[in-house]
């Protein structure tokens, strides 16, 4: 159900067409890494870090629906939970902004290994359903206990200062601040997923009876994708929380677990960079749809019928698509 | 008054009543996922926003053409059981050779946009629905106040899950239903038109969630958001019975209703989350569901 990213083939092509494909990928890196240095120059830093922090967490949850092939419907329990960590550790504990996140990504990462714990004991569509249920319960909790403020959420976060000397109140420094976090993320789901490791999940995805005669055993292999993406996601969350200076119940409802569902379809399921395009198209979208008055749910659900229906790789996955289709 | 544990008879009473209407709508709504699931292999995650549309289609239906309960009653699961016909006509069919976690995308994608669409034509507030004539007052039962609508949906869903329990397990019909759970090939290949069974089981297990709405019009107000509220934890429920089997369905909703009930009676703060907390000790005692039969 998904496409992997370009490369890996390229050995059987003649020498010339290889070469120029790979030289045309590392223009082409070269490019989204100026673009990412550059962009605040044009656009406003805070929105650009949003879809940093959604690009991320639509990544974390592509590590586990695009190679290991687990559908988690309880994303936003991470995501929420995190921010809420990082947003109370910041704000009543004083702690500055990396150990907030880090603080943060630590609880999600508890809840990841409970949350996996239960949900792999089933599979499929129970699994998709548990995870949602048990994100719902930590809603619950979320709006009963006392240090999540109930609707007001943790308001005015302090962003802190970094390293003791580079004040995040500047949006700038913060982009950059974000944009660091967020490349440091995808570095890890990019080595995790072209290591032994990932080549397991993969296996397991596309036939998990067959992975367990090999005598892997699978449950580990999906409790750790499970759990490193609960981690990341978390890291998102928190993240964002010392962003917007907000941790709120919005993050942690499960709407919030949809919409990551929907960047990550969109954008193109198992592709390495596909979620975090699919995230700037939501965010981009969501900003839109917030002035025009349209109901955004209907457009929201609108296009996650329009992508099971008609193009099930994603935007990016249907171009890799292309692009193979044309090569020799 | 008698009271129990320093909680008065009617509170307890009272809570109970109201766990067993709810368990009646999740056993209504985890009975039409189960029966869905069993011929589509598809988790229908619209059938919260099916249930806030039968709801509705029952207050516009008494709003614009001045008809009542009663013909609500046969009309709300007409319309809402074709709604659910197109949907499987037009969509879901095409995703059936897919990984069934297409379905429960597509269909969560559809109930964002149904409850959007309401949302956006009716706002969040909740609209009254008028408690029929025939069913208005109550019965003092000395320890409690029963009143005659509550009883009634109690009744009417038992007769309900009752007999699609009948109509599945004891007839004809029902027989080629489940033998085409088991082997839609071999089925078709008797000449039984096995894609129309299908189409026909997801029109029958949407009304189903349309009647449900209709019956919980009067008692909780129509909202656009009732349905999605509902939904989650209906799902809660049916991985705690397992899909495998209808009387089981039956008997995991009415049961987690009563004790989501006792629980708002003895520790209020938790009853949020109860069927939760049951959920996760069901999957570390028994992971296939009290009932099922996985594998």
């Amino acid at each position: 159900m998904s496409v992997d990213a370009p490369g890996g083939g390229g050995r059987l092509l003649p020498q010339s067409v290889a070469s120029d494909r790979f030289r045309m990928r590392r223009v082409m890196i070269a490019l989204v890494i100026l673009a990412a240095l550059l962009a605040p120059l044009e656009v406003y830093p805070v929105f650009l870090a949003k879809a940093l922090c959604f690009g991320l967490f639509a990544c974390a949850f592509n590590l586990l629906i695009g190679y290991a092939g687990l559908l988690s419907f309880g994303h936003a329990a991470f995501f929420g939970g995190a921010a809420y960590v990082a947003a109370h550790a910041a704000k009543e504990w004083g702690v500055p902004p990396l150990a907030a996140v880090a603080l943060g990504a630590v609880a999600a990462t508890l809840l990841g290994a409970v949350f996996g714990g239960l949900a792999i004991r089933r599979q499929g569509i129970y699994f998709a359903m548990i995870t949602l249920a048990l994100a719902q319960m930590v809603f619950f909790l979320a709006v009963q206990l006392p240090f999540t403020h109930g609707e007001d959420g943790i308001q005015a976060v302090p962003r802190g200062t970094l390293f003791g000397f580079v004040s995040l109140d500047d949006n700038m420094s913060m982009y950059y601040f974000v944009l660091a976090i967020f490349s440091i993320g995808l570095a890890v789901i990019y080595r995790t997923i072209h290591s032994p490791f990932g080549q397991v999940l993969k296996a397991i995805r596309e036939n998990e009876p067959r992975a367990i005669s090999l005598g892997y055993r699978v449950d580990r292999y999906k409790l750790a994708a499970f759990v490193m993406s609960a981690t990341l996601a978390g890291v998102a969350g928190g993240t964002k929380a010392i962003v917007f200076q907000l941790a709120s119940l919005t993050d942690i409802q499960w709407q919030t677990s949809g919409e990551v569902i929907l960047m990550t379809l969109l954008g193109g399921l198992g592709t390495m960079f596909g979620p975090v395009v699919g995230a700037f198209l939501v965010v981009v979208l969501e900003n839109g749809l917030a002035e025009s008055g349209l109901p955004v749910s209907v457009v929201t659900g609108a296009i996650f019928v329009v992508c099971v229906l008609l193009f099930r790789r994603g935007l990016v996955g249907e171009w890799i698509g292309r692009v193979r289709a044309r090569s020799p | 008054m008698m009271s129990l544990l320093g909680i008065s008879s009617q509170a307890l009473f009272g809570q109970l009543l109201l766990g067993l209407i709810n368990g009646s709508f999740y056993a209504l709504l985890s009975l039409g996922l189960a029966v869905i699931f069993g011929m589509l292999n598809v988790i229908n995650f619209a059938h919260g926003a099916q249930y806030m549309m039968g709801a509705f289609v029952a207050y516009l239906l008494l709003q614009f053409a001045g008809i009542g309960y009663w013909p609500a009653l046969v009309l709300v699961p007409v319309i809402i059981g074709g709604f659910g016909i197109v949907l499987e006509r037009t969509m879901l069919c095409r995703l059936y050779r897919l990984d069934p976690l297409y379905g429960l995308l597509l269909t969560f994608g559809i109930a964002m946009i149904i409850e959007g669409l309401f949302r956006y034509g009716y706002g969040v507030s909740g609209r009254p629905y008028p408690i029929p004539a025939a069913l208005q007052g109550g019965y003092n039962l000395g320890f409690m106040f029963l009143p005659v609508y509550r009883a009634w949906v109690v009744v009417a869903s038992l007769l309900l899950c009752l007999s699609t329990w009948f109509a599945i397990e004891r007839t004809r019909l029902g027989a080629m239903l489940r033998a085409a759970t088991e082997n839609p090939v071999l089925v078709q290949a008797f000449g039984i038109n096995v894609p129309l069974l299908v189409t026909a089981t997801y029109g029958f297990g949407v009304a189903l969630a349309g009647v449900a709405g209709l019956l919980a019009a009067p008692i909780l107000q129509v909202n656009p958001l009732m349905g999605s509220n509902l939904i989650i934890i209906v799902f809660a429920v049916v991985v705690i019975g397992g899909m495998g089997s209808i009387l089981g369905s039956i008997l995991t909703g009415f049961g987690l209703g009563i004790l989501e009930g006792l629980t708002k009676v003895f520790y209020p703060p938790a009853s949020n989350v109860v069927i939760f907390v049951v959920m996760v000790g069901v999957l570390l005692v028994k992971p296939a569901g009290l009932f099922g039969r996985e594998k």
